[in-house]
């Protein structure tokens, strides 16, 4: 037994780092080539340039499908974000028949195969006659952010002493005004945090818009549809690069708000107390 | 302390009150006058009812059916934000995003006073519960009994009529506990201000209240000062509550009026003050006597009323002991709290022992 546990004790941490290794080797690979003056992902590398990043702005289908992104993302950040607000509110405040059930059932998109979901959606959508287009990848992405909305949402929400809102209209605060004064300011860095959050997820999400998308893509499809063309490569690498920061700043920015509202409900005890 | 001279105008009149979530009844039939200037307490054990009747007090809560009234204005129909009362609640509800000026402040922007006004009555609120200079803390930067304190000023600043207190003092630490209990009854004779205070500490209830009501299971099942409540006590119930009683078998012999003659095993035949509370069941009474009113009698000394028996048991506490004696004909041992100026705490188990008492101390109550 102790010999195993020394054997254990001497390669755990070797085997963290390589798990570490295969997990983030990949992706670093991408910012390095897309820095590569040679146009095929090689080693050893042939000069640093950032022609590629140049390249970007001057390519009039990237910046349409930038632009279709931005706006299912936004549109998808608020739709799911307000529905997970009416949902969170009520899995923390009330304590109903099946409240575990329902917040599960909500939960499940996280864990379901998406290219099944996928594809029933576009059974659905075409079965309710609507025609393929970016509303229907918003509707789409709504059903994969919610989930991380609600967690994000949930957690703010959580603990959030009801005798706040009592106090306030005990000091003659009005309902609209205690909403106002008490209630929006302390949930306001985690609805901030779902946001993101869901603008994130939204922004990198492949499956649902290729599935549901007419003939205007996102930038993730367009990326897809690039990788056909050897020469494009360096592109998509630049391009993956800065969604990749991007997602990056959005979700440390989330996490961040989504802590300090966690802190404002939840540790209402002083640090002395 | 001697007693103050205090208005008898009521401040609060509760008149029947009844509360049922189905059919259960959180309280019962409840009613209740609170004088102007009082400090009164709600005393009883979780569940009791207490904390609901403050709550409808405070307008969070309704009844189902019954009145109350404040400052002779019917409350019902009433919501919270419009009442004279403010609230210190258990867990002080200390707004967190905002700093503690901002806190005490927050009730008063409604009242749309100029700059200087508000900020002199914030400030005049501070240094009622002395912390002047804080006011630019954070709600997270406070200790336990500064969260407190904000959340008094928070409420004094709105000059209610009526100061309502949640178990303020429940979530402090001992020390702080009894320091809180002087202040706030300093500040409740500095403000003249009603204070109804929900505990369910009785010692709480007896250090800093004019008059407590005791209540049990929704119902009240007394009203008077502490003193009275601690020493006659209605029934058993309240007599247990408010710490500890020996109780004594007796048999009615005659009732006189305001007065009765009781036989007992081990006190023998006792006169005593028949409460007006007191219920006849029979012949059978039950007579109370609090530990602490039994002395132990040294030596040759005697006493015109005393009872002799064994010690069988001794708890040391430092500053006094109990002692669980025997008395034969009594069905239970008698506690007896004696200081340890003369030492009790060296009476040894097994020794005889007599004690003296005073018979005014032996109260008829009800089973």
């Amino acid at each position: 037994m102790s010999g195993l546990r020394k054997i254990l004790s001497n390669w755990l941490p070797a085997y963290a780092f390589l798990y570490i290794v295969f997990l983030y080797l990949p992706v670093i690979f991408l910012p390095i080539f897309s820095v590569n003056t040679s146009a095929s992902p090689k080693f050893p590398l042939s000069g640093f340039t950032l022609k590629w990043y140049e390249e970007l702005p001057h390519t009039p289908a990237l910046l349409d499908a930038a632009w279709n992104s931005l706006m299912v993302g936004v549109s998808a950040a608020i739709l799911s974000t307000v529905l997970g607000i009416c949902a969170a509110r009520a899995i923390t405040r009330y304590r109903f028949p099946g409240r575990r059930t329902i917040n599960g059932l909500l939960m499940a998109p996280l864990v379901l195969p998406e290219i099944i979901v996928a594809v029933s959606m576009l059974l659905v959508m075409l079965q309710l006659g609507l025609s393929l287009s970016l509303v229907t990848v918003v509707l789409g992405h709504v059903l994969v952010c919610i989930p991380y909305s609600l967690s994000v949402l949930t957690s703010g929400f959580e603990g959030f002493d009801r005798s706040l809102e009592e106090a306030s209209a005990d000091l003659g605060e009005s309902a609209f005004g205690t909403f106002r004064r008490v209630t929006l300011p302390m949930v306001a860095p985690a609805i901030i945090s779902s946001l993101l959050v869901s603008f994130t997820i939204s922004l990198d999400e492949f499956i649902m818009a290729f599935f549901l998308t007419g003939t205007e893509s996102t930038l993730p499809v367009y990326i897809w549809g690039q990788l056909r063309f050897a020469s494009k490569l360096p592109g998509v690498l630049a391009l993956g690069t800065l969604l990749l920061v991007g997602s990056f700043v959005l979700l440390t920015l989330a996490e961040i708000l989504r802590r300090r509202a966690a802190r404002r409900t939840q540790n209402t005890g002083g640090v002395f107390a | 302390m001697p007693e103050r001279s205090k208005s008898e105008r009521p401040m609060i009149e509760i008149a029947h009150v009844t509360r049922s979530y189905g059919a259960f009844k959180a309280l019962d039939d409840a009613s209740l006058t609170i004088r102007e200037g009082e400090f009164f307490s709600l005393l009883g054990p979780s569940g009791c009812g207490k904390t609901t009747l403050l709550r409808m007090i405070a307008g969070f809560d309704n009844p189902t059916s019954g009145s109350i009234a404040v400052d002779g204005q019917e409350m019902l129909g009433i919501p919270a934000n419009r009442r004279p009362t403010n609230m210190v609640f258990q867990s002080y509800a200390i707004f967190p995003h905002l700093n503690v000026e901002q806190n005490v402040g927050y009730g008063l922007k409604r009242l749309r006073l100029d700059a200087t006004e508000e900020k002199r009555r914030v400030e005049e609120a501070l240094a009622q519960v002395s912390l002047t200079g804080l006011g630019k803390r954070g709600a997270t930067e406070l200790s336990g009994g500064q969260r407190q304190r904000v959340a008094l000023a928070r409420a004094l600043v709105m000059r209610p009529k009526v100061l309502l207190l949640d178990e303020p003092l429940s979530a402090l630490d001992k020390k702080l506990r009894e320091q809180m209990q002087v202040e706030l009854r300093r500040l409740q004779q500095a403000v003249g201000i009603t204070f109804i205070l929900v505990t369910h500490d009785q010692y709480e209830a007896l250090a800093m209240s004019d008059r407590i009501a005791v209540m049990f299971g929704g119902k009240i099942a007394q009203v008077a000062s502490p003193k009275e409540i601690y020493q006659r006590p209605v029934n058993r119930q309240v007599a247990d509550f408010l710490g500890g009683m020996n109780f004594v078998k007796a048999e009615i012999v005659e009732e006189n009026g305001a007065s009765m003659t009781v036989d007992t095993l081990g006190f023998g035949r006792v006169k005593t003050d028949k409460p007006a509370a007191f219920v006849r069941n029979g012949k059978a009474a039950t007579l109370g006597i609090r530990p602490e009113r039994l002395r132990v009698l040294w030596d040759d000394a005697k006493d015109k009323h005393e009872v002799a028996g064994t010690v069988v048991d001794r708890h040391y506490f430092g500053e006094i002991t109990h002692l669980i004696v025997d008395i034969p004909g009594l069905e239970k041992p008698l506690s007896v709290t004696e200081t340890n100026n003369f030492g009790a705490d060296d009476i040894p188990v097994g020794a005889p022992i007599r004690l003296a008492y005073d018979p005014d101390a032996l109260v008829a109550m009800a089973d």
